[in-house]
């Protein structure tokens, strides 16, 4: 017989089914022992994050190209399908059961970020007829202050529903584009994964001295 | 890219198992000096309907009127366990409720105690919804507190408005705030 592609547990390390102290269980348990069966193509398969896998970098800066060091960067978004994982969400797409769609990390000293995720899907809403958000990422930055607090989408470039999509169309022309990640050749993994890369810019500081220097 | 500020854009209705599930809205835990206080924040639409999926963040100084921010360097303490910031969802019936200290009074405009001045206690208020492109920052000030009549801030606000930021106590003692976005009532939102 082949050998098992994964280890059998050792006795003694998970609970029996049956702990008479646990009183649900004496009704809940098997008596029989459970048929021992070799690893087949049944048992070594199973389900895998759907989609295409995607790093997802950047740096957090202010207006003048500088850090925002040790930055808390939220994102949230749907999964391949185009289907958050919220109970609001009722359109027909599959839930993926492996991918709940949210995450969360500091930068580091430099700004620096990243994330690996699953490309997000378009997915239909009802602001007008066939409406259809361009696949997007969500972010949430505190910056250092009340007033650089910033909430904004990740968008894909080249992606043809941009141009009919109102939410990514509100923000005046000239400043659209930064809405958009660029595909990022250096940090792909090959094999493995694509890569985008989204600079975030927080509001800058002015040059002005604090008025209690002296106090 | 990064050749000018990110542009905003909605929170969107999905938010809440990233940026809720993980987050206390009571934000004093136990020995954190103060006065503990209950806030109730509703928000409706312009046609005064309540906004279910909205998020509301706040963030205040503490009881002694120190804020725990590197800008604030005033000689005032901090209390352990007490960072100022809090974030909650609102719920059915339009509310997102928090837990906290009432907080001290803060200079006016920055900076030290002497000049401008203090501002009268107030929490600042970030609310987020579907349909909400940009923060809209808005403040709680407490009603009946004497340190309103002098307060910097209120004056810049047309006085047939100010009340939009005056939270009221219910009979529970909860300070509850309506925040309407649009409609009659407007409430006051600031660009700080």
């Amino acid at each position: 017989m082949a050998q098992d592609l994964y280890r059998r547990p050792a006795p003694g390390q998970h609970p029996p089914h049956r702990v008479d102290a646990y009183k649900s269980t004496p009704g809940r348990s098997p008596r029989k022992p459970a048929v021992a069966l070799p690893q087949t193509l049944s048992e070594i398969t199973g389900p895998r994050l759907l989609g295409e896998r995607l790093v997802v970098h950047g740096r957090v800066l202010d207006e003048d190209g500088k850090p925002v060091p040790k930055a808390l960067v939220e994102i949230w978004q749907c999964n391949a399908a185009g289907r958050y994982h919220h109970p609001g969400d009722q359109h027909d797409a599959p839930l993926d059961p492996n991918f709940y769609g949210g995450g969360r990390a500091r930068a580091d000293d430099e700004g620096a970020y990243q994330f690996v995720t699953i490309k997000p899907g378009a997915y239909p809403w009802k602001n007008h007829h066939n409406a259809w958000r361009p696949a997007h990422i969500h972010f949430s930055l505190f910056g250092p202050a009340f007033a650089t607090r910033l909430i904004t989408q990740m968008y894909f470039p080249n992606d043809p529903l941009l141009a009919f999509d109102p939410i990514y169309n509100s923000v005046p022309e000239g400043a659209r584009s930064r809405l958009q990640a660029s595909f990022d050749l250096e940090a792909t993994r090959p094999e493995w994964a694509l890569a985008y890369r989204f600079d975030i810019v927080l509001r800058g500081r002015n040059a002005i001295p604090m008025e209690d220097e002296h106090g | 890219m990064a050749d000018g500020l990110t542009p905003s854009q909605t929170i969107g209705p999905f938010y809440w198992g990233t940026l809720v599930s993980s987050y206390r809205a009571d934000l004093a835990p136990l020995g954190v000096a103060g006065e503990r206080i209950e806030l109730a924040l509703t928000l409706r639409d312009a046609e005064g309907a309540i906004i279910s999926d909205g998020l509301l963040e706040i963030w205040q100084a503490n009881s002694h009127g120190r804020y725990n921010h590197p800008e604030d360097r005033r000689n005032l303490p901090l209390d352990a366990g007490f960072e100022g910031f809090g974030r909650a969802s609102t719920d059915a019936t339009g509310t997102a409720r928090f837990a906290t200290v009432r907080p001290g009074p803060v200079p006016w405009p920055h900076g030290g105690m002497q000049g401008g001045g203090l501002q009268a206690p107030h929490i600042n208020v970030s609310v987020f919804a579907r349909g909400v492109l940009n923060r809209l920052a808005t403040r709680l000030y407490f009603d009946g507190d004497p340190a309103l009549a002098g307060d910097p801030v209120l004056k810049l606000v047309d006085p047939a408005r100010r009340g939009t930021l005056l939270a009221k106590r219910d009979a529970e003692g909860v300070w509850c705030l309506p925040i309407h976005i649009g409609g009659a009532h407007e409430t006051v939102f600031f660009d700080g």
